[in-house]
């Protein structure tokens, strides 16, 4: 399992109408381990994460799940969208958006069976929201939210995870109680990509890098990516305060918290 | 018994509209309930010419079909074309009733029997002349009824079969498109179901207040349910009030049935919003204490 290829994208370009978000994208992804995709603002890394779950149409290149086309695994790979992306004061329980995790295209029609209730259950009891199960979304906070979209994920039962910005506005508590959730699914051998904003937390939260600016910047295990050339590379202009962070970094083994130093 | 009929009636236009006007409202979509409404009259005008007669089930097939070619329009503009949501919804629909309005006024003239202004306004009152009478004798009720009875079970069929679909479409569609679910067949059935059931109800309310029977109550729902389904029923409970109480209003103040019904309903759209208000504002203070 250890070696597999995950998700492998190759000569990627994607574009809104004007000019190229990504360019020439082109990477292949380890399985099993915990994968950060960062990158300045705007660099693309939202592109990327709905180009690989088929949301977008690229301009060229393309995209492969386990060596298979995306529509042969759907059922292998799982999405968590930012978010903000939703309306939260929709009519919905935590239970009803956990449960559109079991959806799919076969199964839309019939009614949840007791094994897709058990799973739900199970996905709500492992994010801690087992008491909230009942409440509407609306009345979450950022944090439990984060969680909820978490848990309609792991209901899906995939083996590729990605998670877009779950870290965002949520509290240093949260984010390890969420960390630890995704640590134990790698240890179980699946894969999780996170698009991730914080630089000071890169070194804790992941084992695994993809630096993205439009272009591929960097990718590989930590310690070969997470450096300063690169992340210059991919910061540009903003180098003064990035270099501190590096160094911060660097000379504590362990890493000051700071939230939302922005870049 | 006329004004059992045309109780009756409206209150099942008013379970149509409320039912889908619940997903229009919580897609941020009501315009498009507005813009198919006015935009399915080529489509009336030109089935109807060619049957010849209002009753026909062409002049559904005809309507829907028009309907769904304006939500097409609406979301080609917007996505290909790049142009903005509302703008795309005032292209498309004006220019559409604009070609109804020239086919009526002039190519079919004498040939088409359609009075603009029963489409635009509808008449409650006459759905009485339109009889459904067999064995010589025997009233069944209006047509009227019977074409709303016919579009409610077609559309509680939908709903209750594609409750999941439509659900999905409505809270989150990227998320249907990334399990892997055509999220298009969802967003056109509805579209299809919308352009029923303006088209069955513009001969009795009219396809400037069809809009307020599909977005009013969903909204009041909107304001004091939890959970979908209740959110559905609460929706067509409101619609139901506002048919009887907007009924009884226009017969003592001797005033449009349909203006009525829908005033009321925005009415109690504020109530509703009003009392909600004081009642999260007497919890807070609770809390306080
Ligand atoms: N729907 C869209 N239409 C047009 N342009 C878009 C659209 N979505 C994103 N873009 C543009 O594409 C670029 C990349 O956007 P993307 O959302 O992928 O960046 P990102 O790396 O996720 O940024 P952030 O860190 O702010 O989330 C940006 O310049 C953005 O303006
Ligand atoms: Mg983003």
């Amino acid at each position: 399992m250890k070696d597999q290829i995950s998700i492998e994208v190759h000569n990627l370009t994607v574009s809104y109408g004007a000019g190229p978000v990504l360019w020439d994208v082109d990477f292949e992804l380890p399985t099993g381990k915990i994968i950060g995709v960062i990158g300045p603002n705007g660099s693309g890394k939202t592109t990327l994460l709905k180009t690989i779950m088929g949301l977008l149409e690229p301009s060229s290149g393309y995209v492969k799940i386990q060596n298979k086309s995306l529509n042969e695994v759907r059922d292998k790979i799982a999405y968590v969208p930012q978010r903000t992306s939703v309306d939260w004061d929709f009519p919905a329980s935590v239970y009803d958006v956990v449960m559109m995790g079991r959806y799919g295209k076969r199964n839309l029609i019939r009614r949840p069976n007791n094994a897709d209730v058990e799973i739900v259950e199970q996905s709500i009891q492992k994010v801690g929201l087992s008491d909230f199960r009942d409440r509407q979304i609306s009345q979450l906070s950022g944090g439990q939210q984060q969680r909820v979209f978490i848990a309609r994920a792991l209901a899906q039962k995939a083996d590729i995870y990605l998670l877009d910005e779950p870290f965002a506005g949520v509290d240093a508590a949260t984010e390890s109680s969420i960390i630890s959730i995704l640590e134990e699914m790698r240890n179980e051998g699946k894969t999780v990509l996170i698009i991730h904003h914080d630089l000071q937390t890169v070194l804790e939260h992941f084992e695994y890098l993809v630096l993205l600016n439009t272009r591929l910047i960097a990718k590989g295990n930590l310690q070969e990516v997470f450096t300063k050339e690169n992340l210059s590379n991919a910061y540009g202009g903003q180098l003064t305060l990035l270099s501190k962070v590096v160094e911060i970094i660097k000379a504590t083994d362990f890493p000051i918290r700071e939230k939302d130093v922005d870049l | 018994m006329n004004d059992f009929w045309i109780i009756l009636t409206a209150s099942l236009v008013a379970i149509n509209a409320s039912v889908l006007g619940v997903f229009l409202v919580l897609r941020k979509m009501s315009m498009m309930g507005d813009a198919i409404s006015h935009a399915v009259l080529p489509g009336i005008v030109v089935a109807y010419y060619f049957s010849g007669d209002r009753t026909s089930p062409l002049m559904l097939l005809g309507a829907a079909l028009t309907g769904l070619i304006t939500a097409f329009l609406i979301d080609w503009l917007a996505k290909k074309v790049k142009i903005q949501g509302d703008a795309s919804i005032g292209i498309t629909y004006t220019l559409l009733f604009a070609v109804g309005m020239i086919m009526i006024s002039g190519w079919f003239k004498g040939n088409v029997d359609i009075d603009l202004d029963c489409v635009l306004y509808g008449d409650i009152a006459m759905i009485n002349l339109d009889k459904i009478i067999v064995d010589q004798n025997l009233y069944l009720g209006p047509r009227a009824f019977y074409v709303e009875l016919v579009a409610g079970l077609i559309i509680f069929l939908f709903v209750i079969l594609g409750f999941r679909g439509f659900k999905l479409l409505s809270f989150d569609e990227d998320y249907g498109l990334a399990l892997g679910i055509n999220m298009n067949f969802w967003h056109y059935l509805m579209m299809g179901l919308v352009s029923l059931v303006t088209v069955v109800s513009f001969e009795v309310v009219g396809a400037v207040l069809v809009i307020g029977f599909l977005i009013i109550p969903a909204a009041t729902a909107q304001l004091i349910t939890k959970r979908l389904i209740p959110m559905i029923f609460t929706a067509c409970g409101f619609g139901i009030i506002a048919v009887l109480v907007g009924f009884y209003l226009a017969n003592w103040m001797n005033v449009s049935i349909t203006g009525a019904m829908i005033a009321v309903s925005g009415i109690l759209f504020f109530k509703v919003m009003m009392i909600n208000a004081m009642v999260s504002r007497k919890k807070l203070r609770v809390k306080m204490h």
